[in-house]
């Protein structure tokens, strides 16, 4: 059965818990926003880039 | 291992491979986690322990993960050391902040478990200290980067420090044996068998599971993120010239 009664032992579990929680969260959220920024720059850059290749190849 | 070792060699590959396998290992660390927590919570109290046994269901995956990472860390740093490869580089850059949320895990939940059974925080017994020395090499390898410029130079430096540092791999181990510790000994992987029920062998090793599905999942992506973000700085780099 489920036992999410801790007892006395209560603020140290859910504490424990919670930490781990929002550790492992802001990894995921980190490593996902961190992804995506440079994802975005990067197509960005290499289209203007690609652009700029290609004015300057048909002159 | 060769095949393995390819996608570290061709960045094309390695973000085809890591496009599906990525999300797949995250859903897979969510669904273990989630059956893992389940029997955590259903399991009975621990006789000595008490409720506070559920809290060795987080600590030690994020303890295991802590050394794990360090390992993957040691070994991307060798292989961009000696090898000079851009995407080794690349993961032990990406491996650095998993392992140092880990190891600091792995720490404050021991704290939160030995407050309550061992009556402190902390003390400076070889495990602990050599777990803390873990996290600081994490940090410094970090640091390291951060400041210095001129980012192959920081690369160096920083692999070299990662390589240093693998020594207190075998310390944080071990240590439980060469020294006399308030930390208890080898329990899972004792000689002669585990020392724990299977009631609580099978949540731990669900969650192990599911905390190495998630560090694949969000090292792979960290890796992801880094081949963009140096694919930015080519492409900036053409539109100065």
């Amino acid at each position: 059965m489920l036992d999410l009664d801790p007892g006395e032992y209560g603020l140290y579990i859910w504490t424990a818990y919670g930490l781990s929680a929002a550790g492992l969260a802001w990894l995921a959220v980190s490593s996902l926003a961190f992804a995506r920024r440079w994802r975005r720059r990067a197509e960005s850059l290499e289209a203007r880039a690609a652009g700029e290749d290609g004015e300057g190849g048909h002159p | 291992m060769t095949q393995a070792l390819a996608f570290l060699y061709n960045p094309h590959r390695f973000m085809a491979f890591s496009a599906w396998a990525a999300p797949l290992l995250g859903t897979l660390a969510l669904g273990l986690a989630a059956a893992g927590l389940w029997l955590g919570f259903t399991a009975p109290e621990d006789y000595q322990q008490g409720d506070t046994v559920r809290i060795m269901f987080i600590h030690v995956p994020a303890a295991w993960m802590g050394l794990f990472v360090y390992l993957c860390l040691g070994g991307a740093s060798f292989l961009s050391l000696i090898f000079r490869q851009a995407l080794a580089d690349a993961a032990a850059r990406g491996a650095a902040p998993l392992g140092a949320v880990f190891t600091g895990l792995a720490l404050a939940t021991g704290s939160l478990w030995g407050k309550p059974m061992w009556g402190t925080w902390w003390v400076w017994d070889a495990r602990l200290t050599s777990v803390l020395v873990l996290f600081l090499f994490y940090l410094a390898y970090m640091a390291l980067r951060a400041a210095i410029d001129d980012e192959a130079k920081g690369a160096r430096a920083a692999a070299i420090l990662a390589l240093v540092g693998l020594v207190n791999v075998p310390v944080v181990h071990w240590s439980v044996e060469w020294w006399n510790t308030l930390h208890q000994g080898r329990t899972v992987f004792a000689a002669g068998g585990s020392r724990a029920a299977n009631v609580f062998l099978v949540p731990l090793f669900l969650m192990s599971l599911s905390y190495m599905a998630g560090f694949g999942a969000l090292w792979l992506v960290r890796i992801r993120g880094e081949v963009w973000r140096r694919r930015a700085a080519a492409a900036e780099a053409r539109l100065a010239r």
